[in-house]
Parts: C-alpha cells; sequence; structure tokens
C-alpha cells in the first residue's frame, strides 16, 4: 500500500523541481545546440537561456515566469495499491498543485474559459489534467507532471494516405515556421508529432511525444525513428532559430508517436514543448520510498502493444 | 558581432529612445507596471481610475503576469517574470498611449510595423521583447522591490497591475525604433529567403482549410 502521505509530499516536491530544474537530458541538447548557432541574435538568446537555468537553479525561482499550466501523468504498476484510493490520490494530486502555486511561487495561469475566475492556485474545473496509464508488472506508482506552456506552437491537420510524408513534412514546416516567427513557440523546442488514432488521440500522442520523451530517445520502430531524424534535420535546416532571429535551431529533438487510425485518413499533430521545458517524475514504492527522476519512461513496450492480450511469452518473443 | 550593451530609465528622455537600434540590448533602471488585457478592458472600457501617476511614475508597461503571491501578512513573493505575447493587446494599446504616455512597450513577439507606425512613433514609443522567452529567472533578478499590486480583487493575481522596481532588470531586446521598423519582420524577411528551398520536396495537403493560403510572408498575428 502507497501512503497518502507519500503521495502529497513528493507531489510538492516534483511541482517545484519541474517549475525551477532544467530537465539534464534538454539541457545538454541546449548547450549542443548553442555550440552550432552562430546566428549573432540567436547566439546571444541561448547563452541568456543557459545562464537562466543557472539562475533558477540558484535562486530556487521558476526559470520562466510563464510556469504553463500544470498537470499529472500517473502510471500504475498493476499490483500497486494506494492508501485510501484513487479519489484520495487526485485530492492529494490537486492539492499539491494548489499549495506549490503559492510555495514556489508559480503564475496562477488557470482560469475560467468564460468567466476568467481564478481561483489564484491552478485548480479549477478539469485542472490539474490528471491521465493514467498502466504496466503489467509492478507494486509502484509513477507520478509525472508537466507544466507545458499553453498559447503557441501547436497545431492538428487531417490528412490521408494520398498526402504521405511529403504531405508530412508540409504540415511539419508549415507549423514550424507559423509559430516559430517571432518566436511565438519559444523554440528551440521538442517537438512532439502524433500520427493516426483518431483526432483527440492524435493530439493526445503528440503532445505525449513532446513532453513524456526524452531529448535523445527514439522510437522502437527503426523506420519512425528514421523519421525522427530526418524531421528534426529539416526543421534545424530552415534558417530560423530562438525567438525567430535568423538561426540554425528550431528543434532540439523531433519525438513521433502513433496510433491505429481510420483505413481513410492519417491525422497528423504537432506540438512544441519549450525552451523551459518543465517536467519531474518520481516513482513511489509501498515501503514509502521515492525515488526521483526526469525520465517519464512512458513509452514502453506494453504502451505500444498491437497485439489482442499481452502476456509475458509475448513480450519474450518481441 | 557582439550586440550592444545599454541602460535604460523605464521614464526615459527622447534623446535616450532616439539612439536606440533595433538588436541592441537593454536593461532597465526604475519603476515599471505589468498591464495586459485586465487592466486595459478596465481602465479603458470600464472607466476605471489609473492607481498610478502615468507617465511621471513610470512609461513602462510590462506585458507581463509574474510568478507570484501575496503572502498572508501583505508582502509579495515574486519570483519569475517573464513577458506575455503582445500582439492580442494591438486593441486597446493606442487608447492606452494616449492615456498614459508609455513609451516603452515591453513583451513576447513585438507588433507589426502597421502597429509601431501608426501609433508607436507618433508617441515617440519604442518595443523591447523579452529574451527566450523567457529568461524569467535572470529578470526576477532584476526585480529591487514590489512596489503595490493594484486591482487584484477585481482581476486575480495573473490580471492585476503588479508595480514593481527595477534593478538593472534585462536583458531587453529592442525590436522596434523610432522610425517604425521591426526586428521581427527583419528577421522574417532574411529568412524567407530561403524557405522555397526549404519547402521542396513537401506537398500541400490534399483536404484544405476555409480561407488557407500557401504565402510564406504571412504571419499568424494581426
Amino acid at each position: 500500500m502507497i501512503p497518502i502521505n507519500l503521495i502529497r509530499s513528493t507531489a510538492q516536491s516534483l511541482m517545484e523541481k519541474a517549475a525551477i530544474e532544467i530537465p539534464q537530458d534538454y539541457l545538454d541538447g541546449l548547450k549542443a545546440a548553442a555550440k552550432t548557432e552562430d546566428g549573432d541574435l540567436s547566439s546571444f538568446v541561448l547563452r541568456a537561456m543557459l545562464q537562466n537555468y543557472e539562475v533558477a537553479k540558484e535562486d530556487r525561482r521558476a526559470m520562466c515566469g510563464d510556469t504553463g499550466v500544470p498537470r499529472w501523468f500517473v502510471k500504475m504498476g498493476n499490483e500497486a495499491k494506494i492508501e485510501g484510493g484513487m479519489i484520495a490520490l487526485e485530492a492529494a494530486l490537486r492539492g499539491a498543485t494548489a499549495d506549490a502555486t503559492t510555495s514556489v511561487p508559480l503564475r496562477p495561469n488557470r482560469v475560467h474559459p468564460l468567466w476568467r475566475t481564478d481561483h489564484n492556485n491552478n485548480v479549477g474545473i478539469g485542472a490539474p489534467e490528471i491521465e493514467y496509464g498502466f504496466e503489467p508488472e509492478g507494486d509502484w506508482i509513477d507520478l509525472i507532471t508537466v507544466h507545458k506552456g499553453g498559447l503557441f506552437g501547436t497545431d492538428y491537420r487531417m490528412l490521408f494516405p494520398s498526402d504521405g510524408i511529403e504531405g508530412i513534412k508540409r504540415f511539419y514546416l508549415d507549423t514550424l515556421v507559423a509559430f516559430g516567427k517571432r518566436g511565438l513557440a519559444c523554440q528551440p523546442a521538442i517537438i512532439g508529432i502524433g500520427l493516426g488514432g483518431s483526432k483527440d488521440t492524435c493530439m493526445v500522442l503528440g503532445k505525449r511525444a513532446s513532453v513524456l520523451r526524452t531529448v535523445g530517445s527514439r522510437n522502437s520502430d527503426p523506420r519512425i525513428a528514421a523519421l525522427e531524424d530526418e524531421l528534426k534535420e529539416l526543421g534545424n535546416s530552415i534558417g530560423m532559430g530562438a525567438m525567430g532571429f535568423v538561426g540554425k535551431n528550431m528543434v532540439i529533438d523531433c519525438n513521433i508517436e502513433v496510433g491505429y487510425c481510420h483505413t481513410g485518413g492519417m491525422q497528423m499533430s504537432v506540438h512544441a514543448f519549450c525552451l523551459s521545458s518543465r517536467r519531474a517524475v518520481a516513482r513511489l514504492h509501498p515501503e514509502g520510498r521515492a525515488e526521483f527522476r526526469t525520465d517519464p519512461d512512458w513509452f514502453t513496450t506494453y504502451q505500444r502493444r498491437d497485439t489482442v492480450d499481452w502476456t509475458p511469452a509475448v513480450e519474450a518473443a518481441e | 558581432m557582439k550586440p550592444r550593451e545599454i541602460t535604460l530609465s523605464t521614464t526615459p528622455k527622447s534623446e535616450d529612445l532616439t539612439s536606440l537600434r533595433l538588436g541592441d540590448i537593454v536593461y532597465l533602471d526604475g519603476l515599471m507596471y505589468t498591464a495586459r488585457e485586465g487592466v486595459y478592458m478596465r481602465a479603458l472600457e470600464d472607466r476605471a481610475n489609473i492607481p498610478m501617476e502615468l507617465p511621471s511614475e513610470s512609461a513602462a508597461n510590462f506585458h507581463c503576469s509574474p510568478a507570484a503571491a501575496i503572502r498572508p501578512d501583505g508582502s509579495f513573493d515574486m519570483g519569475a517574470v517573464t513577458a506575455t505575447a503582445s500582439f492580442r493587446f494591438a486593441r486597446w494599446l493606442p487608447d492606452w498611449m494616449a492615456r498614459t504616455g508609455a513609451k516603452l512597450i515591453i513583451g513576447k513577439g513585438g507588433m507589426s510595423s502597421k502597429d509601431y507606425r501608426s501609433y508607436f512613433v507618433p508617441n515617440r514609443a519604442i518595443y523591447l521583447s523579452t529574451v527566450g522567452y523567457g529568461t524569467g529567472a535572470l529578470l526576477g533578478r532584476g526585480v529591487e522591490n514590489v512596489e503595490a499590486v493594484h486591482w487584484n480583487e477585481e482581476l486575480g493575481l495573473a490580471q492585476a497591475m503588479w508595480v514593481i522596481r527595477c534593478k538593472r532588470m534585462g536583458p531587453f531586446i529592442v525590436a522596434s525604433d523610432l522610425d517604425g521598423n521591426c526586428l521581427f519582420e527583419r528577421e522574417n524577411e532574411r529568412i524567407g529567403k530561403t524557405l522555397e528551398h526549404v519547402y521542396k520536396g513537401t506537398r500541400p495537403a490534399t483536404l484544405k482549410r476555409f480561407g488557407e493560403t500557401d504565402d510564406r510572408k504571412d504571419e499568424l498575428i494581426g
């Protein structure tokens, strides 16, 4: 049984870590980008960002004033049990979100869409989002918080098989160029692409590709992995860098996730996880231990399974 | 080439602004206030009295909601500060400038050169962009003191009017000049020259969108 107090206190720490500490994989990616950048202005911007991450950690202040919209992903091993059940878990995550908004502080971004009511704590109807995933074995839970920016850099389009890879590239470039101008997407970013599913799941796949995979990870399908490499290079050949200035770094990495879709369609979504790629992860064990990390490790073989049943034998055969 | 670095007052003299060039890096000293759609609507549409002496106290309008909280004892905890995209406020800015004499509009992404020419230049005002975006922790270090927060009851913390004393707050980038030139449009033009080549090997989507164009000179902002 995983103690509810452990969930609450770990969630509070994760909120703070996500807002303040840039994940190492993104930092390494940006340092590599800064080395190659030769545009005067975009190079200045990248150096300022690298300095900003240091200052955030030194001062324990949020790295960006727009601290995004906090959300949670919960991954559970099949044997995991939570003290008080799932309702207690959701209350703990909402409580931690509210408390961290004051204690860090975060920007209280969440308001009612029509009445603009602000509870000043990032909690409201449907906020924070809490999404779930399961793994076949284990008595642990993973808590993942992501505070993604919410306004620019994301788009969806219904493509068809006849659009092919050429159509995928067009929509990809259109999204990068359109939102890259003036730096609206806060690039260079981790670009996530969702392909297939339905409209809603396509958006979910693309968002998760950007926020739940790390820089340097590759899809387990080697042909998709090759497309990730190709699109990363294509994005960085636009001639645009940070803030939409002349430069060569738009994409720190490009991650693609797919889902089976309607036979007539090829849904596509593009998402940009910005210069403040806020994510933090912890695994909680029943004996009261919490292990912190920054890799959500969401897309396991189980999450990408394409068979009817899941058995250890099937897993071994793969 | 390393960009020039300049320190500027938040109540700048006209000649201080004349010498600024697109791409200069600026640090600010003095009082600055945040104002975005909430403040604009309350001041300009609901005709509420602006709770500051403008522009004598400050001529610097920051399009910003800080990551900040009011402690139970009434004091302020301001962590990071970064800008929000300014183009959405074009609807109110001409009236706001006329009413407040703002000379420095500070935000994200700039405005169009049309905006600059039609009401920035006549008001002798320029646009400063935050860097990144966003260097929230660096800018947070430039907050010497939070002097006041106005209208937080009416508008909530994110839309409230925060009054900040800045000490060498920055960096910011000069994104418009007193001739109405636009840094971002200059960069767009340079990048646009090679776009045709980058798009080779792509094809337009079979299913069109209503009102869609394929003109890559277009921008998403108005």
